[in-house]
């Protein structure tokens, strides 16, 4: 598989892929190296360097990485479609049109490997009116109506940390893949696939676009409040800035609730679920004063133990020591030359006969060069010596 | 657009049994958009998820949940208790021809019964069981129970959601089932892959724990490289600057609220000459931000003091714009920016309208066509789309068990008769 692309929403899905042993490209140029390399914290020490990239790091495991400057034409462009020839899948987010323009449309790079599959990762899609309009991830999440559903009631949306989005786009576009592989076995057929992010985002959204549909309503952000819940929030605990969220469903969960606090007598006031919901206010807070007692991630053994959903709010130092995601393993840690020890991310999905990986670093820029053009494109010694002197290879 | 034929399907010669409750429901839709023949194994009674809403027409039915349709077109579905030893049987006869087997019950509860991963693999080694949980197969919260707010907790979700001075939130309307179900597709179809070219099925064991940490990905980083906390923001975003300037994201406009962000970088730099030049034609651009050179701005390096100052003037220009006219002029000009979209302006976008996007299903016992979102993606060979609504409770039990497993239409009423089906 090869990688014209950049930031998340592209190479997350080839992350994926390299995962479970794909060979991955990544191609960058040193004229325009990946975002996250060139201006994306956080780095190393807060040291900027195109190495020392946390989310490169992230996203880029187990790839091989190359430079090819698609500024030079003719000759990028030549090489550019000699790799396409070579690979089986492309992945590409550039904004709808550039591969196109630059000679590297589906149609171009198609003819010489007719069973090519090839992704447009895009955040609108490929045509209509506003195709065009570049933009982040971040960004698009409002425009999909995410953050229209985050914070309280009359107050600002709130924002969904980093490019939400993107991460969406990334399960469907690696869905597509695997089922456009599937597709060519079968049929030996290749695919051009049009994945907007937009659109893939209005997928989680379903229930809420037809209840405007067809009843006219409009969903609200409406804090941590679910209609068919009550108890149902963050709770605070002991230490500075520490939560425990806690839900309640029915009746049975509610009793449960009830014998873990020891029976308080406020409780009978709260007894069935209508109660409980045009009280909320007031349980919220009664809630929080049992809470307040508990570390979090004691009260939420107890409450499970008692048969009462509850779970910590882990905050960002807590997700690798999380005694679950360290038993899977979710991380694993490898040695980055300039980052030193970082935590690479599994796949949510664990495949028991065939698990996957990350087995290896991300790698550097233009670390793969010599590797990749020699030994698996085929360039002799001396068409990879002058095209790197032509800046080609750059 | 009205449905396709779902035998151009990338996936139609497949079979998928799909057990799974709200938390997996995704999974097997986006198998059925792709045109998988996915059946829905429903309890006698139908799903508790029934009872989600909103409703059709507010009409609490559990043949009318909305969160039921959106989630569970493109399936057929069935009625089967698995708690009574024919109705194992009947699942287990259903899995030795199926390709894929997508569940969510708590890890062991099938193999009580003898019909897990385990057992029913040997009568067909070649099965894909994607087992989707909140936490994974094994582990120290294996037997936890989760709801959407407790898995966006555990994830660390929450705790980058929300004021600074108020508890973390979650998003109102449930993300975790969505992220869970789509990325266990992803391997559901992993394993397949490898199935269909070496012949051997696996378990995929699905955590939403796990799944959720990509959703925001990337705040973890920060305290792996540097050992610096992402926290809850408000409205402002952090993280870009070395210096831990916040930079604004929602600015109140005349109908509601936009989301513009100071960048760097080349798009930053195209997108703060442009919104300064549109700014000028308005003749409000201040003399500091018309004299700035974006070229050398560097948002890695800027200070809140530098950030807020730049803020000012355009938080009172966006007052006077409304989300549309916001939307038209970044298309124009080519800027990063969007409105915060409601549902309703979502259906009023001309590009879904122009991609033709929506697409409308018929719900003959309701008497109406009713507006779903389409296809996640577009394929130049084999289809991806919508074809069927989402079943009624037991609506291909005669369908299934007399036309495919061979059972006679008076077994068929006894099963019924014992609530097995």
């Amino acid at each position: 598989m090869i990688e014209f692309a950049a930031f998340a929403a592209g190479p997350v899905v080839g992350k994926h892929l390299a995962d479970h042993g794909a060979t991955v490209v990544h191609i960058e140029s040193k004229v325009r190296p990946d975002g996250f390399r060139a201006h994306y914290p956080p780095y190393k020490d807060n040291v900027h360097g195109l190495n020392r990239s946390g989310l490169y790091a992230l996203c880029n495991n187990d790839k091989l990485d190359i430079t090819l400057n698609l500024k030079k034409a003719p000759a990028g462009t030549e090489l550019a479609k000699k790799i396409a020839a070579w690979a089986d899948v492309v992945i590409e987010n550039f904004s709808p049109g550039t591969m196109g323009r630059l000679g590297l449309g589906y149609e171009e790079l198609s003819k010489a490997n007719p069973g090519l599959i090839m992704l447009s990762s895009s955040n609108l899609g490929q045509s209509g009116p506003h195709a065009h309009h570049a933009g982040f991830g971040s960004q698009l999440s409002s425009l999909a109506g995410f953050t229209h559903l985050t914070g309280y009631p009359g107050g600002s949306p709130q924002i969904l940390y980093g490019p939400y989005i993107d991460y969406i786009a990334v399960a469907y576009g690696a869905v597509a893949i695997l089922a456009a592989l599937d597709y060519r076995r079968r049929t030996g057929k290749g695919n051009y696939i049009d994945a907007a992010q937009y659109e893939t985002g209005l997928q989680y959204l379903a229930p809420i676009l037809l209840d405007y549909k067809i009843n006219g309503r409009v969903a609200e952000r409406n804090a941590n409040r679910n209609p068919h819940a009550a108890p149902h929030g963050a709770y605070p605990c002991k230490g500075d800035d520490r939560w425990c969220a806690i839900s309640v469903s029915n009746d049975y969960e509610w009793q449960a609730l009830v014998k873990a606090m020891k029976n308080p007598s406020w409780a009978k006031k709260f007894a069935t679920f209508e109660a409980r919901k045009v009280n909320e206010d007031e349980l919220d807070l009664l809630v929080g004063e049992w809470t307040r007692g508990f570390e979090p991630r004691e009260l939420m053994e107890t409450l499970q133990k008692a048969g009462v959903k509850a779970g910590v709010v882990n905050r960002m130092c807590d997700v690798y020591e999380d005694p679950q995601l360290k038993q899977r393993p979710q991380w694993v840690e490898l040695e980055h030359p300039e980052i030193g020890k970082m935590h690479y991310q599994r796949p949510p999905f664990l495949l028991t006969k065939t698990p996957p990986g990350p087995a290896k670093r991300d790698p550097l820029l233009a670390e793969h060069n010599e590797y990749f053009y020699c030994e698996l494109l085929g360039l002799s010694e001396e068409e990879y010596k002058k095209l790197v002197d032509e800046q080609v290879i750059y | 657009m009205a449905v396709g034929d779902k035998n151009q399907g990338l996936l139609s010669p497949f079979r998928v049994l799909d057990l799974t409750d709200e938390l997996g429901f995704l999974c097997g839709k986006i198998l059925g958009d792709l045109g998988a023949d996915v059946i829905k194994i429903e309890r006698p009674g139908g799903d508790p998820a029934r009872r989600f809403g909103p409703f059709y027409k507010d009409q609490r039915d559990p043949e009318k949940s909305l969160y039921w349709f959106g989630f569970n077109n493109n399936k057929r579905g069935v009625t089967l208790d698995l708690e009574k030893k024919e109705g194992q049987d009947l699942f287990a006869k259903l899995a030795a021809k199926a390709d894929f087997v997508i569940e969510s019950f708590t890890p062991g509860w099938l193999d009580k019964f003898n019909i897990g991963y385990g057992a029913l693999s040997k009568n067909n080694p070649k099965l894909v069981w994607t087992s989707i949980t909140p936490f994974g197969q094994t582990g120290p919260y294996a037997k936890f129970s989760a709801s959407d707010i407790e898995i966006m907790a555990l994830a660390g979700c929450m705790s980058l959601t929300g004021d600074p001075d108020r508890p973390p939130l979650r998003v109102t309307f449930p993300q975790s089932y969505s992220w869970t179900g789509s990325y266990a597709a992803v391997g559901a179809l992993t394993a397949h892959y490898h199935q269909q070219l070496t012949g051997e099925g696996q378990q995929v064991d699905v955590s939403a724990q796990a799944t959720l940490l990509w959703a925001f990905s990337h705040a973890h980083v920060f305290w792996d490289l540097n050992r610096h906390m992402e926290k809850r923001a408000g409205s402002f975003m952090t993280g870009r600057s070395i210096t831990g300037a916040k930079m604004r994201v929602f600015w109140p406009c005349k109908d509601g609220y936009l989301n513009f962000i100071i960048y760097g970088g080349e798009a930053g730099r195209r997108t703060n000459q442009a919104l300064v030049e549109w700014m000028d034609s308005k003749g409000v651009a201040p003399d500091f931000l018309k004299q700035k050179d974006w070229k050398t701005f560097d948002i890695a390096k800027v200070t809140q003091e530098e950030i807020d100052r730049m803020e000012a003037p355009i938080a009172e220009f966006f007052k006077g714009v409304t989300k549309a006219e916001f939307f038209k002029e970044v298309v124009k000009r080519e800027m990063l920016g969007y409105p915060v979209a409601s549902v309703k302006e979502i259906f009023e976008d001309p590009q879904h309208a122009a991609r033709e996007f929506w697409r409308e299903l018929e719900h003959p016992e309701l008497g109406v066509k009713i507006t779903y979102p389409g296809p996640f993606a577009r394929f130049t060979n084999g289809a991806c789309d919508l074809w069927r609504r989402a079943p009624l409770i037991g609506e291909h039990n005669e369908e299934v068990y007399c036309g495919e497993l061979g059972l006679s239409k008076s077994e068929l009423g006894r099963l019924r008769r014992e609530k097995i089906i």
